[in-house]
């Protein structure tokens, strides 16, 4: 028998993830400086733990309703509000989740038929694509440029949308080029989805790591919040990526379908880390801007050791990720991170990973000591120092 | 500008120039920032912190609890002064409650600590009675704890 046959096409002949060899090298050279790694290195601020460890002294360790606690969808609508003004029902317009990306799966497989196209902007987080495709939907790319600071226009949409449109997914602040969109930004987005019928996945895991403005969600837009599903989680602002804690915002209608295949699939998010989550929500604001403060910092350092290495690299202003241009070196994204790997044991991010779009840029993550990332931008400078010089 | 202090109590060791880009300010605006720290006694000293528990130096540390009676005008900081002058007296401060001082003495061994106590604080005529705790173990001190792992054993996942 030829067991192979028996799998579903799409997910057979869905290729392996392009970076999986690369990330193979990088684990196995234990020595090396890794800038590849896109979640937070701070441990989870130690009172969200304690948290967790006290349910667990109490014996909280059952079930919890479907779409989880209502304790913490309370704090989460409460949060959502203080934080960008959005103001979901927690009865009816929530849905915790394992981490952000059960929810977006849920979203796509909840909205997208066979043959529905899902408009998605690259460079960007690599289950997208495939959650479409596994969806039974078509994936529409946008390619995003740095000349525009990676950003979306209406212009790009416009030109992305066909009959066949039914979903836009929106991931700002973005990996992996760090890209924000502001409130201006938004808006000629939001005017020209106001009579479509398009909905909105706006992927806002990063919300809380901007740096120079606030985040704003399109989803304050009055007339876009009917037509929003605003995702968000625990794992970056929190840093509590191990937990698996995300939620999912919107119109009931499909916030009640999400909701039907996530109480068969997963019955619901992990109880523990629903604790820890709402003390997290409730009392972390002090341990989260010290964070973002800090990651700033490292930002900074990191744009500036690139610039002085002779990359160009336009600022990111938020996620916690540096996007430069690698194609003065004369090498391919893959080629530029497996020798700079090789050579001065520094792993960073092709481009190519998260769209072709991405080809001639690296991602560069600073969620990483300050000390590391000093050391690692001192090795790429005197990198593509050798690289002029052979040249 | 005081994001400056953050870093530097975190890190004396840092440069103006890499404060500088930390914080996307110009070089000399850092530096005439930490001048004037230093000016108006904002910033009183870089230390070190180190855990001598690692090296071959002797040392013990107590904290004493001291009542003491303050004196007319002067309230308590003049017995303080007296007190914070001894250069065994590492930190020392006036508390709410049930006693009036803390004083933390580090001795090189628990009978010099002992000593110093019985001769030079609590025959001091303002001081009513003493209490020495010895410290057994420090765990952490001024933020840092002694015991920390700080290897990055986080693996790489496609994300």
């Amino acid at each position: 028998m030829n067991i192979s046959s028996l799998l579903n096409p799409v997910v057979r002949d869905m290729p392996p993830s392009g970076i999986r060899k690369f990330f193979d090298l990088v684990n196995e050279m234990k020595d090396a400086i890794s800038l590849s790694i896109g979640e937070p290195d701070f441990d989870t601020p130690w009172r969200v733990r304690e948290a967790g460890i006290y349910s667990l002294e109490q014996g909280h360790t059952h079930y919890s309703p479907n779409a989880g606690y209502m304790q913490l969808r309370e704090e989460i609508s409460n949060y959502l509000n203080r934080k960008y003004s959005l103001q979901y029902d927690c009865k009816n317009e929530i849905i915790v989740t394992v981490g952000g990306s059960e929810a977006i799966d849920l979203c796509l497989r909840s909205i997208v038929c066979s043959g529905d196209e899902v408009i998605i902007p690259e460079p960007c987080f690599v289950a997208y694509k495939p959650c479409v495709q596994f969806a039974g939907g078509n994936p529409v790319i946008i390619e995003l440029n740095a000349s525009n600071a990676f950003k979306l226009t209406v212009d790009m949409l416009q030109k992305a949308v066909t009959s066949k449109t039914k979903a836009l997914i929106l991931p700002f602040p973005n990996n992996p080029t760090g890209a924000i969109m502001t409130k201006q930004d938004l808006l000629p987005i939001a005017e020209y989805l106001r009579d479509k019928d398009i909905v909105v996945i706006s992927d806002e895991i990063y919300s809380e790591l901007t740096y120079d403005e606030k985040h704003v969600s399109i989803a304050s837009f009055p007339w876009m919040k009917e037509k929003t599903i605003v995702i968000n989680g625990f794992s970056k602002a929190f840093a509590m990526t191990g937990w698996r804690l995300g939620y999912a915002c919107g119109p009931k209608e499909i916030i009640s379908a999400m909701y039907k295949i996530h109480q068969y699939a997963i019955m619901c998010s992990p109880t523990t880390s629903q604790y820890a989550a709402i003390e997290a929500l409730k009392n972390a604001d002090s341990e989260v801007d010290s964070m973002v403060r800090e990651y700033n910092r490292r930002r900074r350092v990191m744009i500036d050791g690139f610039r002085k290495a002779g990359l160009d690299c336009f600022e990111p202003l938020g996620a916690f990720y540096v996007f430069p241009c690698i194609k003065s070196t004369g090498l391919t994204s893959e080629e530029f991170c497996e020798k700079l790997l090789l050579d001065k044991k520094v792993a960073v991010v092709p481009g190519t990973a998260f769209g072709s779009c991405g080809q001639g840029f690296v991602r560069a993550c600073y969620a990483s000591s300050m000390d590391n990332i000093v050391e690692a931008m001192r090795r790429i400078n005197s990198f593509v120092n050798d690289l002029k010089h052979r040249t | 500008m005081e994001e400056i202090l953050e870093i530097l109590e975190k890190n004396s060791r840092l440069t103006p120039e890499e404060i500088a880009v930390m914080l996307g300010k110009n070089v000399n605006e850092v530096k005439d920032a930490i001048d004037y720290f230093e000016k108006h006694k904002i910033i009183l000293g870089y230390n070190t912190l180190i855990n001598w528990e690692k090296t071959s130096k002797e040392s013990v540390t107590a904290l004493i609890e001291v009542k003491v009676t303050p004196q007319r005008g002067e309230g308590f900081d003049k017995v303080a002064e007296r007190i914070y002058k001894f250069p065994e007296v590492k930190s020392c401060y006036l508390m709410s409650g049930g006693f009036d001082l803390t004083v933390i003495i580090e001795g090189k061994t628990m009978k010099e600590v002992a000593l110093f106590v019985a001769e030079k604080l609590a025959p001091l005529e303002s001081v009513l009675s003493t209490a020495t705790h010895f410290v057994l173990k420090k765990y952490k001190a001024e933020g840092t704890i002694f015991d920390l792992k700080d290897k990055d054993d986080r693996e790489a996942v496609v994300l």
